[in-house]
């Protein structure tokens, strides 16, 4: 006879709040967020770290919140798409995006926009990427590398383009 | 409102906020995560249970016995569905496999069981616990192994199977310049990126479901169909779908099983496919055959044109209608075409964006790039030469529009088609060797009737419902923008409320109809409600002017919002179309321009610039018209490059079912592309003047691509997709 589920108390902060759960230990912090604490803005498009839909912001860095268990994130901070902005009161990316119409059917959209915001502060950071030609260098906010990084993020109506106008202006980038 | 005259001048013209580049009125929604999708509504009903799907580890025979006892003793475990304890199912009209299978299984993936538990956790680990024992027969899964058994479809969407004009086979015997080339086009996924899901509730016998559908009304019909209810008993809604192509146009497992689950448990209960059960578990567009024969006079005038196509499906199901726009895009004297279907026993295909055209297109446009090579005549120029302005089987009957050369020729321009070198292997970037290749678009334009219901309130606000879908296509904005013109209104005094059942019937979203059909049937309960504001002024509605908030008629101007008074005032009504599409054919027409770079060492293509110039009518929304285009020249890039469901012969499913090994475009693989709409309306199509856009953007891209890598390498891949194993033994000596 299968065993009852383990259950496990978890603290996190989410969006600057904190939040106690207890969760089966089989929770993903995907669906923690979002059966649990009903944030239905991070999407689930594969459940296992193909698609990016989940994209959320853990403790500075985006994450696929589907390939991680939300009792692993005790103590942590994580950002996710309604903690960015609100309709009445937009966060740049989400601005922007809205401005080039970087979205279409809009599933993908909340994970593009925190990957996005993250992205950014990689390239800040000076982290290199696949096609950063030197390693050592500062990155360039050019579109290759922009397209580059955020390839983590599938979008099939393909707004590709629009959403990598819409970074570039944030990031004060000319395109 | 009947449509059967062309329009004339209306309130639409005036283009106040029609054809604006308005940003989509759903944006803050959809940018903010609260546009809420079929899954994530915790708010509609309390006390969801979570539905599991099991499916068929075969895909063809029979269940010889389902073992519950395990999973049915799980922690949580609250029903298990099968269809030897569901009852009695139907088959909704649409569908050609069932939707439960068992005990016959008709495909692999084929749902067989949905285990509902508390908790998500739960149902998937029951899940694992269901002990199914199969007896396996054999099937056909081998399209060009099955060619030969091939029979002649019944006559479907496009037309009958075979056509013919004047003497196709003395023609191409005679003809001076022959080609006779047979393409192939793989099975592919619309991998839209949500998941089909489903909350469903019962009310006693009422049902309530809450989906990913593109079409309201025939999901309503069959759900009923198939459960055996009456239709007035069942409610869909469906107000956001994250992405669709076709693949959620019919009623699927999930929301069959998600009704059978919550009768089950007693509660609502809530279903998603799982990513790696879509592609086998839901429809496809399928593979095909396509022999291609051109018969040409020496000055490059084509004489015989022909077109064959075999495609697959399971018993009762369609083919794949390939050569449907061989039929009208080129002239030619003597024409024939035929469409042959074999019995496969793969998952059940069906249509993804622009069935028919964008396979028939992969095509045909690599065969008239071959055959303007013979020719010794620039691709462009062997297209402009074979230009008709009637539809060549019936030359009494002209085009609404066509301006296929006008978009070839400004696309040519505008993408500097003058720098492509004839011969190929001749531009080199580095050890890049680039090339550029062009393609014809073409996608008919469907008239499907729509209607729609508009209330104004004492605020003066304007309320539209319809059954009409968005899925991401943009429908919430240009049916603001409909009635925003009609009304005389700023778009911020329009709410639009879609995808509802209990709404006026729509066209719903399918064949790239869904833009011009439904703004129509908006048009349509917009004349109905300034006739009835104007008649309770005691205005002659048809000299009332409508603008900024106020009906004028000489120096009488009231407020829309004192017009509508405390209790508004409410009007309903569709567009129908008389037979403006018999005496007319309507098509749209464009022209794909890409350059490629194939890397002379690995193959590896990547695509360097893409641009269309396309002719489509009335842009409603350039904004989102663009999108539309760019969205579908992408996933031409993919069928081109990447996309192909590869089937495994021995066991009859495919194989890459997930995201990972299903390879659809990401960012890295497109560039800046370009859409150019040539200034066109169509006063033949409605009184949006508009016709569709959305599919006319992948008819021809893949296509574009292959001729661009030719035009890069000199060789030719007449197999899709173009992966760089077809090319890297063929490639030029570099030395």
């Amino acid at each position: 006879m299968p065993d009852q589920p383990t259950m496990s108390d978890v603290s996190m902060l989410v969006n600057g709040e904190t939040r106690k759960l207890r969760l089966d230990v089989r929770t993903t912090l995907l669906d923690a967020l979002r059966e649990h604490l009903h944030l239905t803005g991070t999407k689930k498009g594969c459940d296992h770290g193909q698609c990016g839909a989940c994209t959320v912001i853990v403790a500075g860095r985006r994450i696929n919140s589907c390939l991680t268990l939300a009792v692993m994130h005790e103590g942590d901070s994580v950002t996710t798409i309604e903690g960015l902005g609100t309709p009445e009161n937009l966060h740049p990316m989400q601005a922007a995006f809205v401005k080039h119409d970087g979205y279409q059917c809009g599933y993908c959209t909340p994970g593009q926009i925190c990957s996005a915001v993250a992205m950014l502060d990689e390239i800040k950071a000076g982290t290199p990427s696949h096609v950063s030609a030197d390693l050592m260098a500062q990155p360039q906010l050019t579109a290759m590398e922009l397209r580059e990084r955020m390839s983590g993020n599938i979008c099939r109506c393909a707004a590709y383009p629009n959403i990598i106008d819409a970074i570039s202006e944030v990031a004060g980038r000319k395109t | 409102m009947r449509f059967d005259t062309p329009a004339t001048t209306n309130p639409i013209d005036q283009l106040r906020v029609i054809g604006q580049p308005i940003s989509r009125i759903d944006g803050p929604l959809k940018t903010t995560g609260t546009a809420p999708y079929a899954y994530e509504r915790h708010d509609v009903v309390p006390n969801q249970a979570y539905g599991y799907v099991v499916g068929a580890a075969i895909a063809k025979g029979r269940i010889a016995s389902i073992d519950l006892a395990q999973a049915q003793a799980a922690p949580g475990v609250l029903a298990i569905v099968t269809a030897e304890n569901a009852g009695k199912l139907g088959k909704g009209g649409r569908n050609t496999a069932t939707l439960l299978g068992g005990p016959a299984i008709e495909h692999y993936h084929q749902a067989v069981a949905l285990v509902v538990a508390e908790t998500f956790e739960q149902a998937r680990a029951a899940a694992s616990l269901v002990r199914v024992d199969y007896t396996r027969t054999e099937g056909a899964f081998d399209l060009a192994a099955a060619r030969n058994s091939a029979g002649t479809p019944k006559s479907g969407f496009g037309g009958p199977p075979d056509t013919s004009v004047g003497d196709f086979a003395k023609a191409f015997a005679a003809a001076p310049v022959q080609l006779d080339e047979t393409y192939t086009t793989p099975d592919q996924s619309h991998a839209m990126m949500e998941p089909h899901a489903t909350i469903a509730a019962w009310d006693g016998e009422r049902l309530t479901v809450w989906t990913s559908n593109q079409m309201i009304a025939w999901a309503a019909g069959d759900l009923a169909k198939t459960l055996g209810i009456s239709r007035d008993k069942v409610r869909v809604m469906s107000p956001f779908i994250g992405g669709g192509f076709g693949g959620k146009l019919f009623l699927r497992a999930d929301v069959v099983l998600a009704a059978l689950g919550a009768r089950a448990a007693g509660r609502p209960v809530k279903v998603a496919l799982t990513r790696p059960l879509m592609a086998n578990n839901t429809t496809h567009r399928p593979a095909t055959i396509q022999r291609i024969r051109i018969g040409a006079t020496g000055d490059g005038k084509i004489t015989a044109l022909g077109h064959e196509s075999w495609s697959g499906d399971l018993p009762g199901g369609g083919p794949e209608e390939a050569v449907n726009q061989t039929r009208l895009l080129y002239a030619a004297a003597n024409r024939m075409t035929a469409m042959r279907l074999a019995v496969l026993d793969l998952a059940e295909g069906n249509a993804m964006r622009a069935p028919g055209e964008a396979s028939g297109m992969m095509a045909l446009e690599i065969a008239i790039d071959e055959m303007a090579e013979k020719l010794g005549l620039d691709p462009v120029e062997f297209r402009i030469r074979n230009d008709t302005q009637v539809d060549p089987e019936q030359p009494e009957r002209p085009f609404s529009q066509r301006r296929l050369i006008e978009c070839l020729r400004t696309g040519a321009e505008r993408f500097g088609w003058n720098k492509r070198q004839a011969q190929p292997g001749r531009m080199l970037d580095g050890n890049i060797l680039v090339g550029m290749g062009v393609a014809a678009a073409f996608r008919n334009n469907l008239l499907t009737k729509s209607a729609a219901r508009i209330r104004l309130d004492g605020s003066g606000m304007v309320t539209v419902e319809t059954d009409m879908t968005d899925i991401g296509t943009g429908s919430y904005t240009i049916i603001a923008q409909t009635a925003a013109e009609m009304m005389g209104l700023p778009i911020e005094k329009v709410a639009v409320r879609l995808g509802d059942s209990t709404f006026p019937v729509s066209c719903g979203s399918g064949g790239q109809w869904g833009g011009n059909n439904s703004t129509a049937g908006v048009y349509a309960a917009c004349v109905k409600l300034r006739e009835a504001v104007a008649q309770k002024l005691g205005f002659n509605s048809a000299e009332a002017v409508f603008a900024d908030g106020q009906v004028r008629l000489g120096n009488r101007s009231v407020s829309l919002a004192e017009a509508a008074g405390a209790e508004g005032l409410l009007a309903e009504d569709g567009i129908e179309y008389g037979d403006l599409d018999k005496k007319y054919q309507q098509s749209t027409f464009g022209a794909h321009f890409v350059e490629v770079g194939v890397d002379a060492a690995t193959g590896e293509t990547r695509v360097r610039r893409m641009l269309a110039a396309c002719a489509c009518g009335r842009i409603l929304n350039p904004k989102t018209a663009r999108s539309q285009l760019i969205g579908a020249m992408t996933m031409g890039v993919g069928a081109a490059l990447t996309e192909e469901l590869v089937v495994d012969k021995r066991t009859g499913f495919f194989v890459n079912h997930d995201l990972a090994s299903y390879e659809v475009p990401v960012h890295a693989d497109i560039p800046h592309q370009d859409v150019v709409f040539l200034d066109e309306v169509d006063p033949i199509s409605s009184p949006m003047k508009a016709k569709g856009v959305a599919e006319l953007g992948i008819c021809g891209v893949a296509a574009a691509v292959a001729n661009a890598i030719y035009n890069a390498t000199g060789v030719r891949v007449r197999d899709y997709p173009i992966t760089l194993d077809k090319l890297i033994e063929r490639l030029p000596n570099m030395q």
